[in-house]
């Protein structure tokens, strides 16, 4: 059970929390604009990388506010937490 | 009897009675059941597995592969190790023959949870973990120190000293100390069993099993320990190996530290004529301890270098001592247990050595292997180590440290200086060592030398796993299943490896070792749920009607986790009845439910309109005060996820209802657009599912109930029209009215504060007595909403239907520039003809209920069904007896079905085709001429 670091609450168990996805794959301003396949791949892919990725997570059984993190899905660790809107972060031995 | 007196810690002053196998023994406290057994010379416990060999106790700990039992008595309980099992009076148990048996009855224990938190947890109160503990308990930390024995002190013998005393008096002098801290707690017969990230460890504390009957009930029997540490020690010590040889399951066979710690902890001498077979240093002391409690001993060093001083000890108390010579086989008496050991010459030894020696016990051992798997469950990496002949810890894993033996230190000085650095007590300097041979196996027949005791499973079963072309050694262990007993390869899973490695000709440290994972030991199903069982397993929510509900005889369904009143049932009445006799009371006279489990969303603020307009397919902003509308909300992807009500309550402020099973799902939904995507818009959510008690009263008398309970109230149609609310009030208490129907009649919702809902419901059942009011339950529900084609989400759809594909193109905005799955609907996919339509379907035999979730399939032109694969049409979605219709109806999704309506299809169900003809899915009142009254 990790300890995942609610920018408001702080340190809660990952049990209080929810998943969202990946983050920064943000609504298109027009999405009629878009060709279908455009369209698609906002609905349907996202990426799978080995190592950190930015995602979104929900403090649901605390404060229920979405927040993003960078967590290395090679061994779950969080890297960083930053708020919705933020850019993501460097991080230690990230690539970005 | 085998027990010596001036030897063990146990209590002799008392006596236990105990049955075993149908037979009365006795034993002390201090007493396990195995070290009981053993007094009495019981050698044969149980039977295998796989062949039926006997077996018998192995070790003195949990690393006991055989010494299987069942208990009866105080409570039933299968596969306990003996070795484990505290003795108590009255205990009865007996010998595991292949499986145990679960109990039939119900566990009455107690077990609860309780959360720690600490800055360092110290795994294991043997010399480094206790010195471990005291040095961060001296720093002022908040230390938690756990162990699995009954008392501390690991494996230190009564003759080690420490500090200049007997170890013992040292180990109780630190417990002692400990036990002055506030800030430490230390618990005894409580195993860490699980590692888990950021600190997180699980341990199980076995508080009265030792109690026997005189356990106080208000006592938990067992509690696990959610310990979160920023530091973990592990000391969790190491557990000695075996070697494979031929017969080396017999009983009367076992680790040569359990034969030691059988005489030293319980005082029992597990045999009189002993053969001691080892590869290291270790087993000497065992020899000689034996030996000097009136033993005769013969000691087999696979090494042709035997250690001077330990050979010099055994020698001393009659020990004979053969270097160079490893056992190669067993002899068995009638009853299966050891009588002799056949030994040969070790590689470099004495070629004379074959010889069969008689004994009635066979000491052995292999060497020992670090316990690292708290360190191992973390994915902390393991390395072999080549004196050992085994995976100790390398690498680091943040916030864990591994001292003493888990972490490779055998020897005593080396365990106190992990545990105190510098502040370590001085012991003996420690005799010169000879190095551990490493010794998986020895020469003999692959079939009968076995690796892992509790599986059957031998070095031919390696052997086939590698023809069979296995090469990792997680395939070997799942081919073999070697490892994954109760045991979890504490005793054979490095000589598995290490065979392994062997017989593929490649180093052991290559080949590397499985993943340790929790538990450590066995934990109950019972433990691990804690108080969260019956009653307690999951919240249950009920209506403030709920106890008229109980009074009048409601049968429930769950609905999540509301109790909901599936139907009222009268005297006599089966469902079909009882939901027949409420559809129609609804339909022509008055009728009333309890919707207050129906999910509320408060919505206020200045972009509420906005807000609404994004999330729902149908535009919320034009909606005036007073008025209700329904809506659809959507996905990126189209697809309906959730509908409801909508109630304008002001310019700036909505009221939501969504289905009860996804009214947190959508609030859920709702916050993270707000959050995440719209947080300009000047909205805010509450939740007020709880605060309102909800009730329809429908049918074409509920006007007539309405105006006589609440006389205020102009209930005409021109005043109080379809899809509008009201304000009203009764004794004073506000209650709001709204013009929605779920079931195609005039109807009304009745919304109260919940406090004032029972009061409000009885109210309208008393007053509605004369009209014949009708209490209903959600199965009458769902009949009258099928019967006029209203969707259930989540029955009906599947989160692959559209609003389109329900036949509620109407529902979606063609003038909003856009909203949450609008894009999607231009998509091909979601206009491809063929996509499956929400229809009606009537059995045309007029009497067969066809099943929810049956299948739909279609002749072929000649009247006859196609050859196999036989292409399916969709499925059946609801189900019903309709009382107005007269027949069983159902609603489906079928394939491009809007364009077959008129057509027969068939459903297959109960071994017979079942002919059905696809009709619209508004089946009663499809002109809506009833909803006005």
């Amino acid at each position: 059970m990790q300890l995942i670091d609610c920018p408001w609450c702080g340190p809660r168990e990952e049990l209080e929390f929810h998943y969202g996805g990946q983050a920064h794959v943000s609504y298109p301003p027009d999405p009629q604009a878009l060709t279908d396949e455009q369209w698609g791949h906002f609905v349907f892919f996202r990426d799978n990388p080995k190592g950190p990725f930015p995602e979104r997570w929900v403090h649901g059984a605390g404060c229920r506010r979405w927040f993003n993190a960078v967590r290395d899905t090679r061994t779950h660790e969080f890297l960083a937490v930053y708020p919705i809107g933020a850019a993501r972060p460097g991080v230690p031995g990230g690539d970005a | 009897m085998n027990r010596v007196d001036g030897y063990g810690r146990i209590d002799r002053s008392r006596t236990l009675r105990f049955t075993f196998d149908g037979t009365v023994y006795t034993g002390h406290p201090g007493d396990t059941l195995a070290s009981a057994l053993l007094a009495h010379g019981v050698r044969v416990v149980g039977s295998s597995i796989k062949l039926g060999r006997p077996r018998g106790i192995t070790a003195a700990w949990n690393d006991d592969a055989t010494g299987l039992v069942q208990i009866e008595e105080p409570f039933p309980e299968p596969m306990l190790l003996a070795s484990t099992v505290e003795l108590t009076d009255g205990l009865v148990a007996g010998g595991v023959n292949g499986q145990g048996r679960l109990a039939t009855v119900a566990d009455t224990a107690r077990y609860d949870r309780r959360h720690t938190h600490c800055d360092t947890l110290v795994v294991g109160a043997g010399p480094a973990g206790l010195l471990a503990a005291r040095t961060a308990a001296r720093r002022g930390e908040r230390v938690v120190l756990v162990d699995d024995r009954r008392e501390a002190g690991g494996s230190l013998a009564p003759t080690d000293r420490i500090d200049g005393r007997a170890a013992h008096r040292f180990v109780a002098d630190v417990v002692a100390e400990l036990a002055g801290y506030t800030d430490v707690l230390h618990l005894q017969r409580t195993t860490a069993f699980g590692h888990y990230d950021d600190g997180f460890v699980l341990a199980l504390q076995r508080r009265t099993d030792h109690l026997g009957s005189d356990a106080p009930g208000h006592l938990s029997r067992q509690r696990v320990h959610r310990i979160r540490a920023r530091r973990t020690v592990v000391a969790a010590g190491a557990h000695e190996r075996p070697v494979a040889f031929a017969d080396n399951d017999r009983p009367g066979i076992m680790l040569a530290s359990a034969g030691r710690e059988y005489l030293l902890r319980y005082g029992v001498l597990v045999g009189r004529e002993v053969a001691v077979f080892t590869t290291d240093d270790a087993a000497y002391a065992a020899a000689a301890d034996l030996a000097g409690a009136g033993a005769r001993v013969t000691l087999f060093d696979a090494r042709t270098t035997t250690p001077a001083h330990w050979t010099r000890a055994c020698t001393d108390t009659g020990v004979t001592v053969r270097a160079g010579t490893v056992v190669t086989g067993t002899e068995a008496g009638p009853d299966g247990a050891v009588t002799a050991v056949r030994t040969g010459p070790a590689p470099g030894g004495d070629p004379a050595g074959g010889t069969t020696t008689p004994c009635d016990t066979l000491l052995v051992s292999g060497g020992w292997t670090p316990a690292a798997h708290l360190f191992s469950h973390i994915r902390g990496t393991l390395v072999f180590d080549d004196a050992l002949g085994a995976f100790r810890p390398g690498g680091a894993v943040a916030g864990t440290e591994v001292i003493g033996a888990a972490n490779g230190t055998l020897d005593l000085a080396g365990c106190l200086a992990e545990g105190a650095g510098a502040q370590a007590p001085s012991v003996a300097p420690e005799p010169e060592r000879v190095p551990t041979l490493v010794t998986w196996w020895t020469p003999g027949d692959p079939a009968r030398q076995f690796v892992d005791l509790a599986r059957d499973a031998t070095v031919a079963d390696i052997t086939r796993a590698l023809d069979a072309g296995m090469r990792s050694v997680e395939h070997v262990k799942r081919y073999t299943t070697i490892g994954t007993a109760h045991d979890q390869g504490r005793t054979s899973g490095m000589i598995a490896a290490g065979i392994t490695a062997e017989l593929l000709g490649r180093s052991a440290g290559d080949l590397g070792t499985t993943t340790f994972r929790p538990p450590y030991v066995p934990v109950a199903f019972g433990a691990l749920a804690g108080r969260e069982r019956g009653d307690l397993f999951d919240p249950v929510r009920t209506t403030a009607v709920h106890p008229w509900h109980v009074a009048h005889g409601a049968v429930f369904e769950d609905v999540g986790q509301w109790k909901r009143p599936r139907y009222f049932p009268r005297p006599g009445e089966d469902m079909d009845t009882a939901v027949l006799r409420e559809c129609a009371a609804a339909r022509r006279d008055v009728a009333i439910m309890d919707g207050s489990t129906l999910g509320k969303i408060d919505v206020q603020g200045p972009d509420a309109g906005e807000f609404l307009d994004r999330v729902y397919t149908n535009m919320m902003s034009s909606l005036r005060v007073g008025r209700v509308r329904y809506g659809v909300m959507c996905g990126n992807d189209g697809m309906v996820g959730d509908d409801g009500t909508v109630l304008r309550l002001a310019e700036d402020h909505y009221l939501l209802t969504t289905t009860t099973g996804g009214a947190a799902t959508v609030l859920g939904h709702l916050e993270d657009w707000l959050q995440t995507e719209w947080p300009h818009l000047r909205v805010h959510l509450t939740s007020v599912t709880e605060h309102w008690a909800v009730f329809p009263v429908v049918g074409p008398r509920s006007r007539e109930l309405l105006r006589q309970v609440f006389p205020d109230l102009d209930a005409s149609n021109d005043a109080f029209g379809f899809m509008s609310w009201q304000d009203t009030a009764l004794d004073g208490v506000p209650v709001r009215l709204a013009r929605i129907s779920f079931s195609g009649e005039l109807a009304y919702e009745v919304n109260v504060d919940s406090r004032y809902g029972l009061a409000l419901w009885e109210r309208l059942v008393a007053a509605g007595a004369h009209l014949g009011i009708t209490p209903y339950g959600t199965e009458t529900m769902h009949v009258l909403r099928a019967e006029k084609g209203f969707p259930i989400i989540g029955q009906d759809t599947d989160g692959t239907v559209t609003p389109h594909d329900l036949g509620m193109s109407w529902v979606v905005s063609a003038k909003k520039d856009d909203f949450v799955g609008k894009r999607s609907f231009a998509r091909p996919e979601n206009n491809d003809p063929q996509r499956k339509h929400l229809v009606g379907l009537l059995p045309t035999d007029a009497a067969t209920r066809l099943p929810e979730g049956a299948q739909i399939v279609e002749f072929a032109a000649d009247g006859t069904l196609p050859p196999p694969p036989v292409p399916m049409l969709g499925h059946i979605t609801s189900s019903y007896l309709s009382a107005e219709l007269d027949r069983p109806f159902a609603l489906a999704l079928v394939k491009g079905g809007r364009a077959r309506i008129g057509e027969v299809v068939h459903v297959p169900h109960e071994g017979s085709l079942v002919a059905a003809e696809i009709t619209g899915h508004v089946l009663v009142d499809p002109e809506g001429a009833r909803r006005d009254g």
